[in-house]
């Protein structure tokens, strides 16, 4: 999961401090991992070097956390091109997954599109394995069905989530 | 409007059972040869947008055309027999008539055409050994699995050497071994055959036997070659 | 689970729970039930329509028994009543009619009426005062009974609501007079003539042969639904009931069906009773209180039907194995048996065997004859699936319709047998009763020997209406709308002496074109005296001319004495050649025109008056009758017939007709839920048949085949069932065997149509089902 694309995505909806960036992060994806200060700092020194924010602000006392950062034409752009391109199809995806789709919903882009593009994605990757599975031998049966199953599963959580898009605006534009 | 070289083109169908709205402006295309998944969550029309391709059911509004005909246009008999000579159909279970043998079952469409008895046979028996059911022909449905007498309904429908092989749920009532063991026999044969086929499922395991997939939603349809 | 019921469930437990089944199985169950205890509650209604039938006719009978007038006074008395006979017909209907006078303030009362009526006045049932009322009553009816209607006829004093029944006060009555009776009390009939041994054979077999079809339709009844009755108790072996406890469920299930269904027919024949009691049975209605339950039969049906519904279902689940995953019918069921179903009609024809040559004036042994038609026709149903189970096995080839009907009747024919059998069981039947009945009709329908071309209707008057006034009321007659001509002839008496006769010739009076109705004329004048010849069998009864003879003897214990007038017949009586009256009797004895007899001479004559129509004038006969009632009350018109059927046999020919109607109403009715039910049950198949194209034609057909086949199997065998009964019954009854060609197929035609019928009305729900809405459903 790319930090740097999530911080750039919370930053679209308006500037931010430091430590305002990291609370929103863990309020919205990291339940089960906070994010450490140094990460944002790092992160955001990186995506400062790259041009894609810039400094909006210091409030007195310095310190990274004292910065405000807001994001640049260039960031847009690349949230934008990060969001539009479906991730390769592998186990444990959701996390990545949701994340984008909290971020679309967030920024008000179209969240179905994304899921849509993720599952097309999803099936062309299950049609090659199937193909495989076809031509191949008994091992790569079982490795193509193993790889099947597990593509399956993310499939009907695509599903699911698609279906529940309107719930899940709700619940995070709140 | 339809796009080059396809078989079977919908436009904007439209389909309301009483109040419920089944179809509300679908699209669709196949191209010969081609296997497209038809997929979607229960209840948002995908057997309806089967049933009004293959000329079952008539749309409210919109167009079908097949082969350069539009199937709106046409009578019920006329339908019927395109569908005697054009299409073929596998359902999810329940279609072999219990008292004929499996044999007798896929010969039926080909009697139904006129074919001579000896004919079908053959014809018949053929395409069982196609499907690996032939040692099944004298048994009765009542008699043979679920995944075989699914096999014997493929046989059934591609006896007639269909353009189009409609397939709603073919392997709904199977496990994934004898559903896989189904999917692969009938694309197989579908691509021997040339058949185009659409395939309603709602298994993406299914619909990766396919060359190309159509979501319904609530109605509408999305080409997913297109979203990518 | 409880504990106990790991220990398994009692008898009565499944039973009852069964029963439960059959009212809370859901809607599906419901409408199972519902089906079920409608056709066993439709059975069982006709069933108690039939036990009653008895009960209503004793119930008739009683009440005219009630209003007889056979106990006669010799003498007038304070309580004596004057009755005088004066019935008519108006159009087809029976008029009872009578004329009163009493002779003293205490004078009886008739059943039903609250006082006598005066002079010139008359109570009337409700149906006559209804049909008085009408404009054509009033016009064809009213002028014969100018009488003011001053009360009502009660139901004690008539025989049914409809019956068209009027007592009217006359004072012309006079106690000795021709059809006056003198009578001190009502009731005490004539003891009734018994039923004729081979009317009562017949009625016996038109009760079997209309409620055993009946007995076959309540026992598919209670198997409507069986296929989903049988899913559901797949679902009970899932949760662990054994295969015992199963056939016990589902015997509790046609248990509470088949109570449901008794309780159904118990309400149906009361709420029907009033419609029942509309069924023209007999001409006069009859009063929906006569119809009663007879204790004994109903009881009978009532506690026979249950058991027997238990008992059909556990027949019906032999082949059936249910399983916890669903209902395994047999693949292949065992082959059927012939020896024990063709044990069935032979035994028949056993019992039936040995009453061939008896005496047709004995009756025969009910119960001996009941057994033996029964367990004949019953043989149809036993004999029938093994016949539809062998012959389909040989067919094959044809058309795709023609395969798909021979192959499901090979692989279920006993699904396609069960509607039928009740077909076959009442054609059968009824091809037997049709051919006992054109045996035997000549023995009750008689030629009249009446000459229609000559005469219509003949007016019969007394003699207390004198030869005097006859041309007068001729004229009358003759005069009424419609009327060609009108002749008259009297006829009287002469004694060889004055007193106490031993000899009597007949002496015929009439103008010479009256006397050539009855004798060849070369010439006539009045004045003239003709003898005709004497009769074959009586040769004595010829006077010989000179001969001295007393015209209306008198006779010792007669009050009122004859005139007897002495008078000789002329020597030079010319003898001419009978010529049949126009009622196709020949007459005997002299015959003279008025002016050859000496004044004063005709006092005792009664007339008779032969009344030629025009029958395009419309009613005419009503006109005539109209005019004779006006001419003299006492006169009495009648119409003349070529044939007379016997009342009996008529009215069990009349039951037979609407019985048979109500039971191929009924078997219709069930052959069209089975049917429907069959075809609910392959909703699914219909529908993925028609999605590969399969023509409308081409299932509507299979459908078609599927019936017809078993059908032309079960007339075929109905017709053969039905002749060999025909055959028996015929020589039991002495008769010739021959049989009605016409009627066997006018049956077997009318047994085929109820099915057409059927499977036609079963073609648009078809065709719904084809939809692709059967797809849908899943």
């Amino acid at each position: 999961m790319s930090i740097g694309h999530t911080l750039l995505g919370l930053l679209e909806s308006g500037p931010r401090h430091g430590y305002d960036l990291k609370r929103a992060f863990d309020e919205k994806f990291g339940h089960d991992r906070p994010l450490h200060y140094g990460q944002v700092y790092s992160t955001m020194s990186r995506l400062l070097k790259n041009g894609l924010v810039e400094v909006d602000g210091i409030e007195p006392g310095g310190g990274p956390e004292r910065k405000r950062y807001a994001i640049t034409e260039a960031g847009v752009t690349d949230v934008q091109q990060w969001l539009a391109t479906p991730e390769k199809p592998e186990p444990y995806l959701q996390s990545t997954l949701y994340t984008k789709v909290v971020l679309a919903l967030l920024t008000h882009r179209d969240a179905a599109d994304i899921l849509d593009t993720q599952r097309a994605e999803h099936l062309r990757m299950m049609r090659i394995l199937t193909d495989r599975k076809r031509k191949g031998d008994l091992a790569d049966q079982l490795i193509c069905d193993h790889a099947l199953f597990h593509l399956e599963a993310d499939l009907r959580w695509l599903e699911l989530t698609a279906a529940r898009l309107d719930k899940l605006r709700e619940a995070v534009v709140r | 409007m339809t796009p080059p070289g396809s078989l079977l083109t919908a436009r904007d169908l439209r389909k309301a059972y009483g109040p419920t709205t089944a179809l509300d402006g679908a699209d669709f295309s196949v191209h010969p040869g081609e296997v497209v998944a038809v997929m979607g969550p229960s209840g948002s029309g995908k057997s309806t947008l089967l049933h009004c391709l293959a000329g079952i059911v008539t749309p409210d509004s919109g167009s079908i055309t097949y082969d350069g005909r539009e199937l709106t246009a046409m009578n019920d008999a006329r339908r019927s027999a395109l569908r005697r000579t054009d299409f073929g159909f596998v359902f999810q279970f329940g279609q072999l008539v219990p008292e004929l043998t499996c044999a007798e079952n896929v010969a039926l469409p080909l009697r139904l055409n006129g074919t001579p008895r000896k004919e079908a046979a053959a014809t018949a028996l053929d395409f069982m050994r196609r499907l690996e059911v032939d040692d099944l022909a004298a048994k009765r449905p009542g008699e043979v699995s679920g995944g075989q007498g699914q096999r014997v309904a493929v046989a059934r429908a591609l006896v007639t050497t269909p353009r189009v092989l409609f397939a709603d749920e073919p392997t709904g009532a199977l496990d994934s071994l004898n559903g896989e063991r189904v999917m692969e026999l009938l694309t197989e044969a579908a691509r021997a055959t040339h058949a185009a086929v659409v395939l309603v499922t709602h298994e993406a395991r299914v619909a990766a036997y396919s060359d190309r997939e159509i979501v319904v939603r609530d109605g509408r349809s999305r080409d997913m070659e297109r979203a990518v | 689970m409880s504990p106990r019921a790991s220990h398994g469930t009692t008898w009565v437990q499944d039973l009852a729970m069964g029963a439960r089944f059959a009212v809370t199985g859901g809607r599906e169950g419901w409408v199972r039930t519902a089906l079920t205890a409608l056709g066993v509650g439709l059975g069982v209604a006709l069933l108690l329509f039939a036990t009653a039938v008895p009960g209503a006719l004793d119930a008739r009978s009683e009440r005219e028994d009630g209003r007889s007038t056979y106990v006669t006074a010799d003498t007038a008395a304070d309580d004596t009543l004057l009755v005088s006979q004066n019935d008519s017909t108006y159009r087809d209907e029976n008029v009872y009619g009578r004329l009163v006078r009493p002779e003293g303030p205490k004078a009886l009362l008739p059943p039903g009426l609250s006082r006598l009526p005066g002079p010139g006045e008359m109570m009337v049932s409700p149906a006559l005062a209804a049909l008085l009322d009408t404009p054509e009553g009033e016009r064809l009816l009213g002028p014969r009974l100018p009488y003011e209607r001053v009360g009502t006829i009660a139901e004690p004093g008539l025989l049914g609501p409809d019956e068209l029944a009027y007592w009217a006060g006359y004072d012309g009555l006079v106690g000795g007079q021709d059809y006056v009776a003198r009578i001190k009390d009502f009731g005490e009939p004539q003891p009734l003539q018994p039923w004729d041994p081979v009317l009562l054979l017949l009625v016996l077999i038109v009760f079997i042969v209309l409620l055993l079809p009946v007995a076959v339709f309540v026992a598919a009844a209670v198997r409507f639904g069986g296929e989903r009755r049988d899913r559901r108790l797949a679902a009970l072996r899932l949760v662990g009931a054994d295969a015992g406890t199963v056939r016990r469920v589902a015997a509790g299930e046609a248990l509470g069906g088949a109570l449901l269904g008794v309780l159904t027919g118990l309400a149906l024949f009361f709420a029907g009773r009033p419609l029942a009691a509309a069924f023209p049975m007999v001409e006069t209605g009859t009063f929906p209180s006569d119809i009663a339950l007879g204790p004994v039969p109903a009881l009978l049906v009532l506690v026979a039907v249950p058991p027997a519904a238990v008992a059909v279902t556990l027949l019906a689940l032999r082949g059936v194995v249910i399983e916890p995953l669903g209902v395994v019918r047999t693949a292949r069921p065992p082959r059927r048996r012939l020896w024990w179903r063709l044990l069935t009609p032979l035994a028949g024809l056993a019992l039936l065997y040995p009453l061939i040559g008896q005496d047709d004036d004995e009756p025969f042994n009910q119960w001996q004859v009941t057994g033996g038609v029964v367990l004949l026709l019953i043989g149809v149903t036993a004999l029938l699936p093994w016949l539809v189970e062998r012959a389909v096995t040989r067919l094959g080839g044809g058309p795709v319709a023609w395969q798909l009907a021979v192959r499901r009747l090979q692989l279920s024919s006993g699904l396609a047998v069960r509607p039928v059998n009740g077909i076959a069981v009442a054609v059968a039947g009824a091809i037997a009763l049709q051919s006992l009945f054109t045996g035997v009709q000549g023995d009750y329908t008689r030629r009249t020997g009446a000459d229609l071309d000559r005469a219509q209707m003949q007016v019969l008057a007394p003699s207390q209406v004198e030869f005097s006034r006859m041309p007068a009321v001729t004229e009358r007659i003759a005069s009424a709308r419609g009327v060609v001509r009108a002749t008259s002839l009297g006829s009287t008496e002469l004694g060889d002496r004055a007193l106490d006769a031993q000899k009597y010739y007949r002496l015929t009076v009439g103008d010479c074109t009256a006397l050539r109705e009855i004798a060849e004329l070369d010439s006539c004048a009045d004045g003239d005296l003709f003898l005709l010849p004497p009769s074959a069998d009586a040769s004595d009864r010829n006077p010989e001319p000179g001969r001295k003879l007393y015209l209306d003897p008198a006779y010792e214990d007669d009050p009122d004495a004859g005139a007897a007038i002495p008078w000789t017949v002329p020597a030079d009586v010319e003898r001419v050649a009978a010529r049949l009256d126009p009622t196709g009797n020949a007459g005997t004895g002299l015959l003279a025109t008025p002016g050859a007899l000496p004044e004063g001479t005709l006092k005792s004559v009664r007339s008779t008056t032969y009344v030629t129509l025009d029958e395009t004038v419309p009613d005419v006969r009503e006109h005539v009758r109209n005019a004779a009632a006006r001419a003299d009350p006492m006169l009495v018109p009648m119409s003349l017939t070529e044939y007379r059927t016997d009342d009996r046999f008529a009215a069990v020919e009349r039951g037979l007709t609407i019985g048979s109607a109500a039971v191929l109403l009924l078997i219709g009715a069930s052959l069209f839920v089975s049917q429907m039910e069959q075809l609910r049950e392959r909703r699914k198949l219909l529908a993925s048949l028609v999605a590969f194209g399969t023509r409308r034609r081409t299932l509507g057909l299979s459908v078609l085949w599927q019936t017809a086949v078993p059908i032309a199997l079960g007339l075929a065998l109905a017709c053969l069932t039905g002749l060999a009964l025909a055959a028996v019954l015929l020589r039991m009854v002495g008769r010739p065997v021959a049989f009605d060609w016409t009627s066997v197929a006018a049956m077997t035609g009318i047994g085929a149509g109820v099915v057409l019928l059927v499977t036609l009305l079963s073609l648009p729900p078809l065709w719904r089902m084809m939809r692709p809405d059967g797809l849908r459903t899943e």
